[in-house]
């Protein structure tokens, strides 16, 4: 086993690890989890067989394995923060209704309150 | 006839008493709206004070969702038609009459008071008018509808505009963005010319470097809506 592939392994195994320590703890919720559990099993998948790893780097026309390796891990990265983007899109989103309807009740609130109060 | 006038407001103290004060004088019956978006100075006691309801938003949320909260109150309210109003002074309220002449005439859903008038030279720097006259080509050609000054924050929207918006409405630089919305949304587009006088107070938040962003910005904006799903009334 190179070194490459001892770091490849840790590596994906460690964030194997975290991710399911994060969500047992409630720190993550289960549906953003998915995500990060698919790259970590795909890398470690990757990263336990250097056979497999050849041949999908063949596949990509990558000469170095390694690099192949990488690669995926990059492409993953990119979509689970392109997810994170929507996310925060969709929570702007709600943030901004909830603000509204918030400052209007207070609105109706003042209106409903004695005078003297105000 | 219920009718609301919302005068979105960000630190306009000097202004925004005024502003109310003429609306009332204009249209007792009216209600004045005054959409406090985070000011730091003493805009709401200002608006209050000159007999204006007041809104206050617990940040600086941007003209757009400032805005569309008064359609939402517009909409709760069952207002039939809801007037824009900048709280700076520029729209003049005797002149609201020829925006709700239109609207309330069945002529249109929305109509803005534009700023272009024959004899009377709207005076703005070369990068705005560029943009204006941008906007304006894009519009007219989109919508069918003559619209020389679509960026124009003065304007009457009925019952199904306040409808759309109180749903749909554009969070920055909403103005053109809004007027196409209405007319994906199948509503009737307009526009008639109206006096606008120097804002009273307060600056504009259009500076230079951001015109720019501006007008790239709603370009973009506007060739998205050309693909995705309109927006629907509900209801």
């Amino acid at each position: 086993m190179v070194r490459t592939e001892i770091i490849a392994l840790a590596g994906s195994l460690g964030l194997m690890g975290l991710v399911l320590e994060l969500v047992r703890r409630r720190r993550l919720k289960e549906k953003y989890s998915l995500l990060w559990l698919f790259t970590a099993v795909v890398l470690l998948v990757l990263s336990l067989s250097r056979g497999l790893m050849e041949r999908v780097a063949g596949m990509m026309g990558i000469y170095y394995a390694p690099s192949a390796f990488f690669l995926l891990a990059f492409l993953f990265l990119m979509l689970i923060t392109l997810q994170f983007s929507v996310v925060i899109s969709k929570l702007s989103e709600r943030n901004k209704i909830l603000t509204q309807e918030v400052a209007l009740l207070k609105l109706k609130l003042k209106e409903m309150e004695p005078e003297e109060k105000t | 006839m219920k009718l609301l006038a919302i005068v979105p407001c960000y630190n306009e103290e000097a202004s925004v008493g005024s502003v109310a004060r003429a609306v009332k004088a204009a249209y007792p019956d009216a209600d004045v709206l005054v959409i406090d978006d985070g000011s730091a100075d003493r805009t709401a006691e200002a608006a209050r004070a000159a007999g204006a309801k007041v809104v206050t938003l617990p940040y600086n949320m941007g003209i757009g969702a400032a805005m569309q909260t008064g359609y939402r109150y517009a909409r709760a309210g069952g207002y039939d038609v809801a007037v824009q109003v900048d709280g700076d002074g520029q729209h003049d309220p005797e002149e609201m009459g020829k925006l709700l002449e239109i609207v309330l005439g069945g002529k249109a859903d929305i109509v803005v008071g534009s700023r272009f008038i024959e004899g009377a030279g709207f005076r703005s720097t070369p990068m705005r008018r560029l943009g204006i006259g941008l906007f304006s080509s894009v519009l007219t050609r989109l919508t069918g509808e003559r619209l020389t000054d679509p960026t124009s924050g003065f304007r009457a929207a009925g019952r199904r505009v306040i409808r759309l918006f109180a749903d749909e409405y554009p969070e920055d630089y909403p103005e053109v963005e809004s007027l196409f919305l209405a007319h994906l949304a199948g509503l009737k587009v307009a526009e008639t010319p109206v006096l606008m006088r120097p804002r009273a107070g307060g600056r504009s938040s259009i500076t230079p470097v951001r015109s720019a962003y501006y007008m790239i910005k709603v370009m973009m904006v506007i060739f998205i809506w050309l693909v995705r799903k309109k927006p629907v009334l509900e209801g």
